[in-house]
């Protein structure tokens, strides 16, 4: 067993874990945060998108021992003060999911790819950037109007605090 | 998953001393490839030495018209480097092509050049750039380093520092990209220099990445599309899978190359 220690949603957290432990396992079994899902667990559906540093990336193929030391963002970690992020908010908003199970990495990869393209996102932009994400009930349609009403607010908010 | 030991190195010396740790002891970067391979059990390294933290192989520098690319270098650093889109901008657009945006997140060059699978897209780069591959202990040309499916001339502790390559005046790439898997079934790269044309071919082989000597000689006199209208390709040295016959993988070739040359900047 090893010892590791990240800051997971701002808290620093630690746990020991074998070597061979996953990232998602980690989050959602030692640390019960189960907003992260585990999909297809053959690194293609991207439900377990979780950001590292900053980034977005697929925590079922990564292990816990290589992201010590890192921070982690789950899904868990957005909302502020019992209000929803505003990804959240639009994905509510524009009915940008049915049955929910791919939506926690939907959100992730939205939230990532707004904070990467800014209010420079049109809609052939977010349909590239959801390649690593796969939604069996939607269609797309309502993730995609949801991450551009998402980033035009965001855009909006940043331009009205400058 | 069977149980391993992971090991971070802190340099490029300490990753090669922790390398001789384990009964087989794999190097891992992005693990983008070796940990779903891990999870499927077609891999079972004993040990792993994690070379994400390794500073010496980061970051990526363009001087005198040298391009320097650490092994480390994500795909996404890449695809967004200022640096790279003015001096190659055929291989920022193939890096942005590799993947989905979270597998290059954490995907690096060294690795894809070091697995040398047969459809990744770095490797048509590397040729038809006419790159150096630098290592922990020499620099090998391209043309020597793919030496056939998963294999490289890599030795068994030897670590890919760099990539290092002369900008090229002109070069595109063009992929036609396995729906499901994004992975080329047929990617060709071009690169014109003073030296001439090279064409790098990934995807399509039955022995892996390859230069298409004839659509070379055919570029060498007219860079442009209609120079290769002659050109054919052999369907008995192309892969053929469930994805694609050999035959459709030949012609795949000829258009992926038309495409690239048309792409060229």
């Amino acid at each position: 067993m090893t010892k590791v220690t990240m800051t997971v949603n701002g808290r620093q957290v630690s746990g020991d874990v074998e070597d061979r432990t996953l990232l998602v396992q980690f989050i959602r079994e030692k640390l019960g945060l189960t907003g992260t899902h585990v999909g297809c667990d053959t690194s293609q559906c991207g439900t377990c998108v979780v950001h590292m540093d900053g980034r977005s990336i697929k925590s079922c193929s990564t292990l816990a021992v290589q992201a010590a030391g890192s921070e982690i963002l789950t899904i868990e970690g957005l909302a502020r003060d019992g209000e929803l992020h505003p990804v959240q908010a639009a994905f509510k908003a524009h009915h940008g999911l049915q049955c929910g199970f791919c939506t926690p990495g939907m959100v992730m990869t939205a939230v990532d790819m707004i904070n990467r393209y800014g209010g420079a996102l049109d809609e052939k932009t977010v349909r590239e950037n959801l390649e690593g994400n796969i939604c069996r009930c939607t269609g797309y349609h309502n993730i995609v109007k949801a991450i551009l009403a998402a980033a035009a607010e965001m855009s909006a908010g940043r331009q009205a605090a400058e | 998953m069977y149980a391993t030991n992971y090991h971070r190195a802190s340099s490029v010396a300490d990753a090669v001393r922790l390398k001789g740790t384990g009964e087989e002891t794999k190097y891992v970067s992005g693990g983008m490839t070796l940990i779903p391979t891990m999870k499927q059990r077609l891999a079972a390294p004993s040990d792993l030495v994690d070379l994400r933290h390794v500073a010496e192989m980061k970051g990526i520098t363009v001087s005198g018209g040298t391009v320097r690319i650490g092994a480390a270098t994500t795909h996404a650093e890449v695809a967004s480097s200022a640096e790279i889109k003015a001096a190659c901008p055929a291989l920022s657009h193939l890096a942005s092509l590799i993947g989905d945006p979270h597998v290059r997140h954490m995907g690096t060059v060294g690795g894809s050049v070091a697995n040398n699978d047969p459809a990744a897209d770095y490797p048509s780069a590397m040729l038809a750039l006419g790159a150096m591959i630098v290592t922990d202990r020499r620099r090998i040309a391209a043309d020597d380093f793919f030496t056939g499916l998963f294999e490289t001339a890599l030795n068994e502790d030897e670590i890919i520092v760099a990539v290092e390559f002369a900008a090229p005046e002109k070069a595109g790439y063009s992929k036609f990209p396995n729906p499901a898997s994004r992975y080329a079934m047929t990617g060709v790269f071009v690169a014109k220099s003073a030296s001439g044309v090279r064409v790098g071919v990934t995807g399509a082989g039955s022995d892996g990445v390859f230069r298409h000597s004839g659509m070379e000689q055919a570029l060498a006199g007219n860079f442009s599309p209609d120079a290769l209208s002659g050109v054919t390709t052999d369907p008995a040295d192309m892969l053929s899978d469930l994805h694609g016959s050999a035959e459709y993988r030949a012609n795949l070739v000829n258009v992926m190359a038309r495409r690239a040359v048309a792409a060229a900047t």
